[in-house]
């Protein structure tokens, strides 16, 4: 585990050499450039690209499987889906407990809260990642519009 | 009162290095089956020969080891009609190392090579169906025996090097296999229950692919769901981990071919 972080030393090197303004996001995913976000006492505080979130299109998000896929591992107060995962804590009242600069945070790269956690970094600095698939290189799991709006969604579970 | 006396120093002695020991091997995980995590119904399936459609792989396999190579002359010309001349220790305890090649052999490497040079070919490339049946057939025959893969001395390093994978971050998921295998084993994943990644059942067939897979398949299947780029299926890589993985479970009964999610 070590080496592999060491690893990726050269790679954040590099990466703040060039500042990454370019990237496009996941296959499926309309492309959208990438937006730096800045971490504050765990929290994002400022929406990605200034971007305003929809929580009834960050619900849809949420529940698809090909897209942000929160239901594999937390339980979601979507009574239509059938298999929800336990690897993560359910997310249901999550709005009431966390800041929304803090889900944002965790949907972001949720390492930043445990750095041996499975969730996906949906928003995690590309050129931090090993082999990715030739086709999702360069790419985020969801764009910045995508993340703001699975923000608005776990805002509005009071 | 006198508590430290000779025999109690000596007593302590003794038992701190055997704490130690326990602690350690409580850290430690025990190898738990893949058939463990499975419902009800699907481990009835698997020791079911005729509803386990992973027979059907076993049964091609087993046509295709007394099909005559070019040379005429086929696997069970050396190993008996349905291979009952072959050491069913010896194939629980693959990969093992060939000193000739001076590198792990895996069992499916094995069958590639006395297909070659045994009986002349024709060659069957590694990712092939056939080279499947044929490793599923011969592991088959293994079934109910104590995995038993030898790591110590020159296989030292391919084990280290498989381990170093098992516990690297890939993909853009960016997770390694041992934090959902080894953390989150028997915890649901939308609805499938994590195992341990065990490989005592493979080749198997896997029921959400609906097909039959081997090790190497089988790391491709995690590695495309963790969004990485796969290697071959006769790479260096997945040859360690095959070394790595199956040396894991030793001491698990092998199950090919098992049914897994």
């Amino acid at each position: 585990m070590q080496k592999t972080r060491l690893f990726r030393l050269p790679l954040l090197f590099a990466a703040s050499l060039i500042i990454p303004t370019t990237y496009a996001t996941d296959a499926s995913s309309p492309v959208q450039p990438y937006y730096e976000w800045k971490v504050e006492n765990y929290e994002i505080k400022q929406p990605l690209g200034g971007l305003e979130g929809n929580a009834v299109r960050g619900k849809a998000i949420a529940g698809n499987q090909s897209r942000g896929n929160c239901l594999a591992c937390h339980l979601l107060p979507i009574p239509e889906e059938p298999f929800f995962g336990n690897l993560g804590p359910p997310l249901t009242g999550i709005g009431s407990r966390q800041s929304t600069g803090m889900i944002r945070l965790h949907v972001v790269d949720q390492s930043r809260f445990n750095p041996e956690t499975v969730m996906p970094g949906y928003y995690r600095t590309p050129a931090q990642l090993n082999r990715v698939a030739k086709a999702l290189k360069g790419k985020t799991w969801l764009n910045a519009q995508e993340i703001e709006d699975v923000v608005a969604y776990l805002t509005s579970l009071k | 009162m006198k508590i430290l006396t000779l025999s109690n120093c000596f007593f302590f002695a003794l038992t701190l290095p055997l704490t130690t020991i326990t602690l350690s091997a409580a850290h430690a995980q025990q190898p738990v089956s893949g058939y463990d995590y499975l419902t009800p119904e699907m481990q009835e399936m698997q020791i079911d020969d005729f509803g386990n459609p992973g027979m059907l792989t076993v049964d091609a396999g087993e046509i295709l080891f007394s099909t005559a190579g070019k040379n005429g002359k086929s696997c069970a010309s050396c190993h008996g009609e349905d291979g009952s001349k072959l050491d069913i220790k010896h194939i629980a305890s693959y990969p093992v190392y060939s000193t000739e090649l001076k590198k792990p052999l895996t069992l499916r490497g094995q069958i590639l090579l006395c297909q070659d040079e045994r009986i002349g070919g024709p060659s069957l490339e590694h990712s092939s169906a056939e080279a499947l049946q044929l490793e599923a057939f011969v592991r088959r025959l293994a079934l109910g025996e104590t995995v038993n893969v030898d790591v110590s001395g020159e296989m030292a390093p391919y084990y280290e090097a498989g381990k170093n994978l098992f516990h690297t971050r890939w993909g853009q998921v960016d997770i390694a296999c041992h934090q959902c295998h080894v953390y989150h084993a028997g915890r649901t994943f939308r609805g499938q229950t994590l195992s341990q990644g065990q490989s005592n059942g493979f080749p198997g067939y896997r029921y959400t692919a609906g097909q039959a897979v081997s090790t190497p398949e089988r790391i491709t299947g995690c590695l495309a769901n963790l969004r990485a780029e796969p290697y071959a299926s006769d790479s260096v890589e997945y040859i360690n981990l095959e070394v790595y993985m199956n040396a894991r479970g030793n001491g698990l009964k092998i199950e090919t071919p098992g049914i897994r999610y």
